[in-house]
C-alpha cells in the first residue's frame, strides 16, 4: 500500500474479503454510511472498487475498502476527524 | 506521461495486469502488446512492482511495452485527466482484478474495455463483472494457448 499502509489502521475484515462483502458489511454494521465512486480521494489516495463504494463512519472513524492486486480487498478503519468531516461534505447518501 | 510516451504516436491501449502468480498472464500480456504495437498502438502497462519487473526482465529492449507504470500512479493520472486510453484490457484472476476492471470502467467510460478472466476457476469471477465490458473467460493457469486463441478471436488476429 502507499500512504494508507502508513496510517494507524484497524483491519475490520481480513484480507481476501470480496469487494461486495465489504460493501455489505459497511451497510449492515454502521448506522452512518456514505457512497462514493472509484477515484474518490481518501487519505490522499484514490479509492478503487465496484461503484458505489460504501464508506462507514462511526464518530471520527472511517471504514473503507482498500484493494491490493495480489490479495484482494481489506476493509480498514482509521480514526481521522477531519477526513470524516470531509467525507460527510463530499460523499453522497444514495447509491 | 513519460518522455518516452511523448515520442510515440498512435492510440493508446492500456494493459492492466494483476498479481503475477498465474503464469499465463505474463506470456499473454507480451502477446497482446506485440499485436497492438504491430498495429500502431502505444501500449502502456500498469501493474504492481513485481509484475512490472517480470515484464522488464522479459522484454529488455521495450519493443512491445515501451512504457510501464505502477497501477496506483496510473489510476491517479487517469482520475486527474493526465492519461487516457482508447482501449483498456484488464487481466483478472481474482476479486481484486474485477475490482480494478470496474474502476477502469468508471474512469474510462468511452474506452473499449476487455476483461480477460482466467485462472483455476474463472466463472464465479465472471459473474462479479456485472458492468458493461467485453469478457474473455477461460480456465488457464500454465498453458496460454487456448486463452490466446480466444483473445485472437476477439481482436480479429490470425493465430
Amino acid at each position: 500500500m502507499g500512504c494508507i499502509e502508513n496510517l494507524p489502521y484497524e483491519m475490520v475484515l481480513p484480507l481476501g474479503a470480496s469487494f461486495k462483502e465489504c460493501r455489505e458489511y459497511v451497510e449492515k454494521n454502521f448506522a452512518e454510511f456514505w457512497y462514493v465512486d472509484p477515484g474518490y480521494k481518501l487519505f490522499d489516495e484514490y479509492i478503487i472498487g465496484l461503484p458505489p463504494i460504501a464508506l462507514g463512519i462511526d464518530g471520527a472513524k472511517i471504514v473503507f475498502p482498500y484493494t491490493k492486486p495480489c490479495h484482494g480487498t481489506y476493509l480498514l478503519a482509521v480514526d481521522d476527524a477531519d477526513e470524516a468531516a470531509r467525507v460527510r461534505k463530499t460523499a453522497r447518501k444514495k447509491k | 506521461m513519460t518522455d518516452t510516451e511523448e515520442n510515440l504516436t498512435g492510440p493508446t491501449a492500456l494493459l492492466v495486469l494483476g498479481c503475477p502468480e498465474v503464469p499465463v498472464q505474463q506470456a499473454l500480456a507480451l502477446h497482446i502488446a506485440h499485436q497492438f504495437r504491430k498495429r500502431g498502438f502505444l501500449v502502456h502497462a500498469a501493474g504492481n512492482p513485481a509484475v512490472l519487473n517480470l515484464l522488464k526482465v522479459s522484454e529488455p529492449e521495450k519493443r512491445y511495452l515501451p512504457t510501464m507504470q505502477v497501477l496506483e500512479q496510473c489510476i491517479g493520472e487517469i482520475v486527474e485527466k493526465k492519461r487516457d486510453a482508447r482501449l483498456c484490457i484488464v487481466f483478472a484472476h481474482s476479486d481484486a482484478g474485477i475490482t480494478y476492471a470496474a474502476t477502469m470502467r468508471h474512469l474510462l467510460p468511452e474506452a473499449r474495455l476487455v476483461v480477460i478472466i482466467f485462472g483455476k476457476d474463472p466463472e464465479p469471477l465472471s459473474a462479479l463483472a456485472d458492468f458493461p465490458c467485453e469478457k474473455i473467460v477461460e480456465k488457464a493457469v500454465h498453458n496460454p494457448m487456448q486463452l490466446r486463441r480466444r483473445i485472437n478471436e476477439v481482436f480479429g488476429w490470425a493465430a
